[in-house]
């Protein structure tokens, strides 16, 4: 048994065929080479593969593809300001990163970089609901995701960093 | 950060000034901040196929015997193998660190043959077109076993009842003894002495991506491409190569983006074979992804050991000597470095102390539990833990302060280079290169306020328990035996790296740049690093033990002065000038004004950089296309040490055992820091890593051998909320006098000693209870134990 | 590491929803958050033929708070937005204050109250909330809808009152009356994890400052959450100061019989409900701790 989904990803629409019990996060990944969410446990504990869905930070290995029919999913992918070319300098021009992932960029705050996608969906809606987070609330907010290389605190600094450019806005 | 001192053997100061030294943001990021990096699972290949590893559910069974025929019925599954169908290649896992007598007898084969021996060990393997419809067909082979009883610990496989290898006649896979001084000399004219026996629980490095595999045979080229490889690269290769019959350069491993390793990861393990191995089978791609279950039962464990240790010191509490015994729990199967752990624990006993007369027996011991690697620190993380709350113990004896008995006792910088002995078999004397000990150690004290902490008491306000622990270490890094660099200039302006270190989140794209940047005076935008293939370089030996920039660095760094010295022997022949009168400055040759004394500038000469001189070798000359391209090997004549201190500061719930971490610092010099932002991550990184492994990690197995802790909801880690406060300082005080470079392993000295401060710190601070801190992790139950234990014994008394 | 297969349904009225469930029995699961049976099902731990999706069903996700501060939550309501509702924080303290402790952000996100206390996980915070609030259980099955008081609705490990031909559609958590004190503590390996022990409780307190009601559950201590009820007993008619708390706690454990495993022996966990109990008892009870719905 298979169902036809519809639904928008990083501001693009699908139409799709999905077996029930493919993951959104499989979705992502298989059906629309959104390979940027990453798969660390497959079941809800890493946070790697956390996505917005409706604006909620949700775990893509949680919700089958087939829940996500009619909604707004918006990956890794979908965060920077502008599709970023990794490419020679002469097409690269300025990395079109978003203020948070230019913050996690200065404060070292990845290594391996596979949790990173979920850490920034995570503090995409942290930021978006609580503009001026205080260490601890960062510290909650991403307790759902785990990293074993940079021992967080980079990314707490990032975090609130990031928070504080977007408050003092683009002139500061 | 201290601040930094010139490169020894630089060649003068890019525009930007030096960029060694320089906290610059990677270059490696914006892929992995965009989603666009590729881990193995993000790779694709046409008509890919799926496989998934049926496992042993028991410790300990004989196969009696594997049907396959539902899981073949089942639409969408392409095959099955077992042992049966390797039988005629394979052949076992081999050794590749610490090949100690004996172990030959407890090698894996990539199938289990007759016998499992843990559970998780790969019994079978199921191709199929889908992952979903391959994990369906796992339960679909039919694996018929006889159960036996199994060995779960150390003491049960010493005494030899029951055999994990019943041909090999023991569970004692090595034992040997290693010594320096006069251990019975010491220890019999001691006037104190104290003997403990300690425990280090087993753990997981865990890795945030799982281990993965895509291998594809490519049949124009006639070439078997393995995408996933990680670690050691052109060893597996060599291997690979051997089994399926190939010539080496017909076989190449291609890294991807690494999600972390810590040592277990780009180990050869037997789906190294058996996903290739299937490719070739069926002349498609093969991928296979490990979940994380599969992760916690099939990837290295690491760090379980039990340790007897006495120490001996003179009654002013000047050490005379450790002795002991030391029992590594190896797991099922000698695995490609399992005899590291142990082996390392004994080595590194001593720690950076004087510590004149040690002996100590090393029993390598078979169990049946998931085969054991190295993990970040080998060795070092147990020993250090088991040495420290030792010396602890001694200093309670003694009515020393912790920190006045290590003071008496590091080692000094008068006494460097120090000769620390052959405590390890299979390698040579070594000796710790550089440093001071105990400026590291007082500089760690005044940053805590270590007596500070100690006046605050050791009952806080609200009723908890404050303790303070020190541990100090030393690190080796950087083993040999060699790494090749190799730099190529292109025309278009851009400096081509290649290195056969491989990376899985360091940062080497940015570091490596950063080295060759300020010999070739090009600024760091202008290189890229090559490091994802064995097609790269001739050979190389990898990156374990913080060995990449150590050696493949200093590999690269002499490249790069010879790339230097080949630009200017070619503009002078081109010019026809003497290459005595030829500088380099940003990037471009020049003439020297002559006579110098006239005062005149240099004049720029054309072609004078190495992109101009490229562009000739595109146009065919051909000395222009041998000046563009240098190789060099770094060989390692011996390691590298860096050293440093843990201070910990931690408050206990006597109720409820909770422990917090209010304050910790690791201090450690590592001679020179390339990118001190990466450094400091590194630094952090290990510290939390290691702290939360104290704590929490723990992969723990019930009688019948079943891991009891088997997805991430039981084993755990650290998260966002568990230590705040943490704090690290490189210090770039004693550069290495070892390479050109002046560097030390950054990567492992923030882990290595966070279990012997914390321990140190949580006994401190329940000492007043009579509890004993002898074992790890400080898990809450334990902690309340043992304070119900102390309470117990002191109401009978 | 994917599930098994499974037929999908989601209907669009609890009508539906119940047919469903009637037709296919034992067969099928029914799917709120998913944020526990998602990862049972990946990890073959169950399999069922169909899963009934209650995402779509109309009605489910209400949140309604009466003018006399009694509530009805509907099964479907997110965790996270009984986290964040602030009118419920003011009419429910207990449930507010419990909220952070529920796993993390993105499962909050996903995971309901009707998913939490139909999945009767003996240590999560929900469970244990509804039944210090005396909260009153609405099923639905074919044969139509009946009450179960949250005390008698957990019947052991994993284990409800609900049959299997039945949905719990919501949750009516009766007015906090004025005067009530409210605490909440549990004891995890981590934030976010589930308790190895915890404690919610509300206590009445009368206007001559003595207790007259009293509710403390115990989760993560056995099977089920379980009521204290030689605690609550001791603490009727003595005054509502928090030194009470420690003359009461050592009754935590009288016939508890705890849970034990790897991360916490019975004898651990005994240890725990005394102190725990203890603690957020005299808390509660301490001079200026915030009493009843706030206004």
């Amino acid at each position: 048994m298979t169902h036809s989904i519809r639904l928008t990803v990083n501001g693009k629409r699908f139409e799709q065929v999905v077996e029930p019990r493919m993951t959104l996060a499989d979705f992502l990944r298989e059906t629309l080479d959104l390979t940027g969410t990453h798969l660390g446990c497959e079941h809800g504990v890493c946070g790697a593969c956390t996505v917005l869905v409706d604006g909620r930070s949700v775990r893509g290995c949680l919700m089958y593809a087939v829940q996500a029919d009619g909604s707004s999913v918006v990956t890794v992918e979908g965060l920077a300001e502008r599709c970023p070319l990794n490419g020679p300098a002469v097409l690269r021009g300025e990395t079109g990163l978003s203020v948070l992932q230019e913050s996690f960029r200065e404060h070292h705050a990845l290594q391996c970089g596979f949790c990173t996608a979920g850490l920034l969906t995570t503090a995409h809606a942290l930021l978006e609901e609580t503009p001026d987070p205080t260490p601890d609330e960062v510290r909650h907010a991403i307790s759902g995701n785990l990293c074993r290389c940079t021992g967080y605190v980079p990314i707490v600094e990032a975090i609130l960093d990031a928070a504080r450019r977007l408050r003092e806005g683009p002139t500061a | 950060m201290n601040a930094t001192a010139s490169v020894p053997g630089q060649h003068g100061a890019t525009a930007g000034g030096p960029q060694v030294g320089r906290a610059l943001p990677r270059t490696e990021d914006v892929r992995f901040l965009t989603g666009r990096a590729t881990f193995v699972d993000d790779l694709k290949r046409p008509g890919q196929l799926h496989a998934v590893v049926v496992r042993s559910p028991h410790a300990h069974a004989r196969i009696l015997g594997i049907d396959a025929t539902r899981a073949l019925a089942l639409p969408g599954v392409v095959a099955v193998y077992t042992w049966g169908d390797i039988a005629s290649i394979a052949q076992p896992i081999p050794i590749r660190l610490a090949p100690l007598e004996g172990f030959e007898r407890y090698l894996q084969y990539p199938l289990a043959k007759d016998r499992v021996r843990h559970v998780g060990e790969p019994v079978a393997l199921v191709v199929a077109d889908d992952r979903y419809v391959a994990e369906d067909a796992l339960d679909l082979v039919d694996v018929e076993y006889d159960t036996e009883p199994p060995v779960t610990d150390v003491h049960q496989a010493e005494a030899d009842g029951t055999l994990v290898h019943p041909d090999a006649g023991s569970n004692i896979a090595a034992r040997y003894t290693v010594s320096r001084g006069d251990p019975d000399g010491g220890f019999s004219r001691a006037p104190y002495r104290r003997r403990e026996t300690f425990r280090c629980h087993r753990q997981a490095a865990l890795p945030m991506e799982t281990r993965g595999l895509l291998a594809e045979f490519d049949a124009m080229q006639r070439v078997l491409r393995i995408w996933g490889a990680a670690k050691v690269t052109f060893f597996n290769r060599r291997w690979l190569a051997k089994v399926f019959s190939m010539e080496e350069s017909a076989v190449e491993l291609l890294e991807l983006d690494v999600g972390g390793s810590f040592g277990v990861r780009g180990e050869l393990y037997p789906e190294d074979f058996l996903v290739p191995f299937a490719a070739l089978s069926l002349g498609r791609p093969v991928k296979w992804i490990e979940d994380r279950r599969e992760h916690l039962l099939a990837t290295n464990h690491s760090r379980e050991i039990e340790c007897t240790l006495e120490i001996a010191c003179e009654a002013d509490g000047r050490f005379i000597g450790l002795r002991g015994r030391v029992l590594g729990d190896l797991g099922a199967y000698v695995r490609t470095n399992g005899g590291v752990v142990p082996a390392k624990a004994a080595q590194f006993m001593p720690g950076p102390y004087r510590m004149p007369d040690c002996e100590f027996e090393v029993l390598a011991l078979m169990t049946n539990k998931t085969p054991v690697g190295t993990y970040r620190g080998p060795g070092r993380y147990e020993a250090n833990f088991f040495r420290e709350r030792l010396i602890d113990l001694a200093a309670a004896d003694l009515g020393m302060d912790p920190a006045q008995i290590r003071r008496i006792n590091l080692i000094g910088p008068d006494e460097m280079p120090f000769p620390s002995g052959q405590l390890c078999p299979y390698e040579p004397a070594i000796e710790f290169d550089t440093g001071d000990y105990p400026m590291a150690f007082e500089r760690a004290l005044a940053e805590t306020g270590y007596g500070e902490m100690l006046k605050a008491g050791n009952v806080a306000a609200d009723g908890r328990l404050l303790g303070v622990g020190l541990a100090c270490f030393v690190e080796s890094s950087g083993a040999g035996p060699s790494e090749t660099g190799r730099i190529k200039a292109r025309p278009d302006g851009g400096i081509d790296l290649f290195t056969a270190c491989s990376a899985s989140g360091q940062g080497h794209e940015t570091v490596m740049a950063q080295i060759v940047a300020d010999v070739l005076e090009r600024p760091v935008e202008a290189f890229t690093l090559h490091h994802g293939s064995t097609t790269l370089v001739e050979f190389g030996y990898g990156t374990y033990h913080s060995r990449a920039v150590v050696v493949g660095g200093s590999a690269l760094h002499r490249a790069g002065e010879k790339l230097l010295a080949q630009g200017r022997a070619w503009c002078a022949q081109h010019h026809g000038i003497e290459p005595s009168m030829i500088d380099y400055r940003a990037g471009r040759f020049l003439r020297r004004a002559d006579p110098p004394a006239a005062g005149g500038e240099p004049a720029p000469l054309h072609p004078g950089t190495f992109a101009e001189i490229a562009a000739l070798a595109d146009a065919g000359d051909t000395s222009a296309a041998a000046a563009i391209e240098a190789v060099a090997v770094f060989e390692v004549k011996k390691r590298t040490y860096t050293y440093g201190t843990h201070v910990a500061q931690v408050a206990v719930d006597p109720e409820t055992a909770e422990v917090e971490l209010l304050r910790f610092l690791a201090i450690e010099d590592i001679g020179r820091a390339v990118n001190p932002l990466l450094v400091h991550g590194q630094a952090i990184g290990a510290a939390v890593q290691g702290i939360g492994a104290t704590f929490l990690d723990e992969l723990v197995y019930d009688d019948s051998g079943q891991l009891v802790t088997g997805t991430l909801a039981d084993y755990l880690v650290a998260t966002a909320t568990g230590f705040p406060n943490i704090e690290v300082i490189t210090l770039e005080a004693h550069p290495s006098k070892l390479n050109p470079l002046g560097v030390k392993g950054a990567g492992e000295g923030g882990i290595v000693a966070t279990g012997a401060a914390l321990g140190n710190a949580v006994a401190a601070a329940l000492a007043g209870l009579g509890v004993k801190i002898t074992d790890l992790p400080l898990s809450p139950e334990r902690l309340a134990r043992a304070m119900r234990e102390a309470r117990t014994r002191a109401g009978a008394n | 590491m994917k599930a098994a297969a499974f037929d999908y349904l989601a209907p669009r009225s609890l009508d539906e929803a119940v047919e469903a469930l009637s037709q296919h029995g034992d067969d099928a699961r029914l799917l709120a958050g998913g944020q526990s049976l998602a990862p049972v099902l990946a990890l073959r731990l169950a399999s069922p033929a169909v899963l009934i999706d209650l995402n779509r069903v109309e009605g489910l996700g209400i949140l309604e708070i009466e003018a006399d501060g009694s509530v009805l939550a509907g099964a479907m309501v997110r965790s996270r937005t009984l986290e964040l509702s602030p009118e419920l924080a003011r009419v429910q303290p207990l449930i507010h204050a419990a909220m952070p402790w529920v796993a993390h952000v993105q499962i909050r996100n996903r995971g309901t109250l009707g998913g939490s206390l139909s999945h009767a996980d003996p240590s999560a915070e929900l469970p244990a909330v509804a039944v210090a609030c005396d909260a009153t259980l609405q099923l639905r099955g074919p044969s139509g809808q009946r009450e179960v008081a949250a005390g008698s609705f957990f019947r052991g490990l994993f284990t409800t009152a609900l049959a299997s031909d039945e949905i719990l559609i919501g949750v009516r958590f009766p007015r906090c009356p004025a005067g009530r004190r409210h605490g909440f503590a549990e004891i995890a390996r981590r934030h976010g994890d589930y308790a190895m022990l915890g404690v919610a409780l509300s206590v009445d307190v009368d206007a001559a400052s003595r207790i007259s009601a009293a509710r403390v559950v115990l989760f993560g201590a056995a099977d089920l959450p379980i009521r204290a009820s030689a605690v609550e007993a001791a603490l009727i008619g003595e005054p509502a100061v928090s030194g009470i708390a420690e003359q009461v706690a050592p009754l935590a454990t009288d016939g508890l019989e705890p849970r034990s495993d790897h991360q916490a022996s019975a004898e651990y966990r005994r240890e725990l409900a005394r102190v725990l109990v203890r603690r957020t008892l005299a808390k509660a009870l301490a001079p200026g701790a915030p009493s009843g719905a706030a206004r």
